[in-house]
């Protein structure tokens, strides 16, 4: 047997004490790697996070399109049910794959199988972690995406071109959520504390100009409504599929890139804090 | 060769605190490359809290930490790519096969996808687990997940290995197997760090050793010398029908060096433990049994901080 030196990353960690961010190795893609070998063992996972818009698509797209027929959206387009219902399914999907991801498993790596433990005995850092699990959310929550919207278009759900940026739309929607799932989950004592995670996302699936228009609510439970992520998801999403672009799309980003970020960096500041101590 | 060539790892003053809770306080060591270097002490005595700031993933509260010259909280990543990491509990990834844990615990230093392949082949061999190298994990051993941790620990090579209770748990026969692993990695030149409250795996496999107690080192030296500087050559351990062993106390004074009171028997510390049991007999004392032993750790241990390692 040899042995010898592994390469170190002197560049990386340099940056790392420049920057008042958690230390990490640039190795966070590693994690990506493991993330996917433990999924080829567990591929029917993929089928369940594609499976659910899906059956939502066509249970109330097709099933109350039929009471419904036509949707007036909020910026005053005519459209029928289904078109109006999908892009809003696409980001809720997003939403729920990237909270599912970012706190039941990564709880569980946490707290149970110790994975981190043993990452960090490594030149990875904390940051490494954060952007590997969440990446890893984004990249499972892309391909759910793309089938989905795969399944709209058949369905006759999508009606502009502007609709190919559905799709990185998506994972931005899920980087948002994924960063402050995961943030969230640093926090989580047991898993009696994930009922407020479906506290948090039940009434946000419901109630984020989902299934009918913000115009609907009185006035001010749209500025309530307004204020919640998934409404700026989904407002993101229906803007794209319908080819309503305007100004208005950048402050959804905006607040999405915001909320991204917030999650990210506390994140990895939370594993510093719970695993180097 | 300069310090940092021979010297792998200093520490000087050393410190860690949790709030207002002193796990390490102010010790002092080295360790020498080549060498096995153990930390003996009771559960709660800063082994694991010196272990895990040698591995650069605890912040060093005060006193200063050198690891091939370099420091902790600015070369950590660089440090931990040299070091090999055994913790006390088995960390290995469940939802992984065997060779598998390999190759990603390797991708975790950066190893190119060739190289960790390379030497997974070897460390499975190493591990005696070529056989199970696809099954999953979770129905392994406990052995055979050590060796698997241990193998896991040397994908990258290290010149360190740090090892946290490496046997803690395991049985006789598989104890001996680890220790005939760790052997041959220390023949092959890997400077080994390991920590343990058992003193016949801290007897076998360290060259030198420091004892702990309450974050505090309070003697160091090879197995032999110290001994040879805290206990007599032999032991005559006497067991009585009494709940109370200290009443006997008395009855032996002077029979050897120096007498221990433990639950369940009294220990006489003597060069010559049959001439102890002889004398004991003239005095017309009758134990239910005795016993003529060589010391062990265990009783410097004893005579140190008046506690047992395994409580």
């Amino acid at each position: 047997m040899s042995f010898t030196t592994a390469p170190t990353r002197g560049t990386a960690s340099r940056l790392a004490r420049l920057l008042p961010v958690p230390a990490g190795a640039g190795l966070g893609r590693m994690l990506v790697e493991r993330n996917a070998t433990s999924f080829r063992h567990g591929w029917i996972a993929l089928v369940t996070g594609f499976a659910e818009p899906v059956f939502y698509l066509f249970s109330l797209g097709v099933g109350i399109g039929a009471l419904v027929r036509t949707v007036t959206t909020d910026s005053g387009a005519v459209v029928t049910y289904p078109v109006f219902v999908a892009p809003a399914l696409l980001a809720a999907s997003a939403m729920n794959g990237a909270v599912m991801d970012s706190t039941f498993n990564v709880f569980f790596k946490l707290k149970y199988a110790k994975l981190y433990d043993s990452v960090l005995a490594t030149p990875m850092g904390p940051r490494d972690i954060a952007v590997g699990e969440i990446s890893w959310a984004l990249i499972r929550g892309g391909v759910y995406s793309a089938l989905f919207l795969v399944v709209a278009l058949l369905a006759g759900a999508v009606q502009s071109w502007w609709a190919l940026l559905a799709l990185p739309a998506a994972v931005f929607i899920g980087f948002a959520f994924a960063a402050v799932g995961m943030f969230a989950t640093t926090f989580m004592r047991s898993w009696v504390d994930f009922d407020y995670v479906t506290l948090a996302i039940q009434p946000m699936f419901l109630f984020s100009a989902t299934f009918f228009p913000l115009s609907t609510y009185p006035t001010a439970l749209q500025w309530v409504v307004q204020a919640t992520p998934l409404y700026h998801g989904v407002a993101l999403e229906r803007a794209l599929m319908l080819g309503e672009v305007g100004v208005g799309v950048l402050g959804h980003v905006v607040y999405l890139l915001a909320l991204g970020v917030v999650g990210l960096v506390g994140a990895a500041r939370r594993l510093e804090r719970l695993l180097l101590s | 060769m300069s310090d940092g060539e021979t010297t792998l790892v200093r520490a000087r003053g050393l410190t860690k605190t949790f709030g207002g809770f002193t796990a390490v306080d102010g010790v002092d060591f080295a360790v020498t490359r080549g060498e096995c270097f153990g930390f003996l002490g009771p559960n709660g005595a800063g082994k694991s809290s010196t272990m895990r700031m040698v591995g650069c993933v605890s912040p060093v509260t005060g006193g200063e930490l050198r690891l091939f010259g370099l420091d902790p909280a600015t070369d950590g990543p660089a440090i931990r790519a040299r070091l090999g990491v055994v913790p006390q509990r088995d960390t290995l990834d469940e939802e992984l096969t065997v060779e598998e844990n390999l190759w990603i615990y390797g991708r975790y230093f950066g190893l190119s996808r060739r190289e960790v392949r390379e030497r997974a082949g070897e460390l499975l061999d190493f591990a005696q687990l070529t056989e199970r190298a696809g099954d999953k994990v979770e129905p392994l051993s406990g052995g055979m997940k050590r060796r698997l941790t241990i193998a896991r620990s040397l994908i990258n090579g290290p010149e360190i290995l740090l090892l946290d209770e490496p046997t803690t748990g395991l049985d006789p026969q598989a104890r001996h197997i680890l220790w005939d692993r760790l052997f041959r990695l220390k023949r092959s030149g890997v400077t080994l760090v390991l920590t343990t409250h058992y003193m016949d795996e801290a007897e076998q496999l360290c060259d030198r050793l420091v004892v702990m107690d309450h974050g505090r080192i309070v003697a160091e030296g090879s197995p032999q010398q110290l001994i040879k500087e805290y206990s007599s050559r032999e032991v005559l351990e006497l067991r009585f029908d009494t709940d109370e062993h200290g009443e006997w106390a008395p009855e032996l004074v002077g029979v050897g060096e120096r007498v221990e009171v433990l639950p369940d028997r009294l220990l006489v510390y003597a060069d010559d433990g049959d001439a102890a049991a002889s004398e004991v007999h003239r005095r017309g004392v009758e134990p239910l049994s005795s016993l003529v032993r060589r010391s062990t750790l265990e009783d410097v241990f004893l005579h140190l901080t008046g506690r047992s390692l395994v409580d």
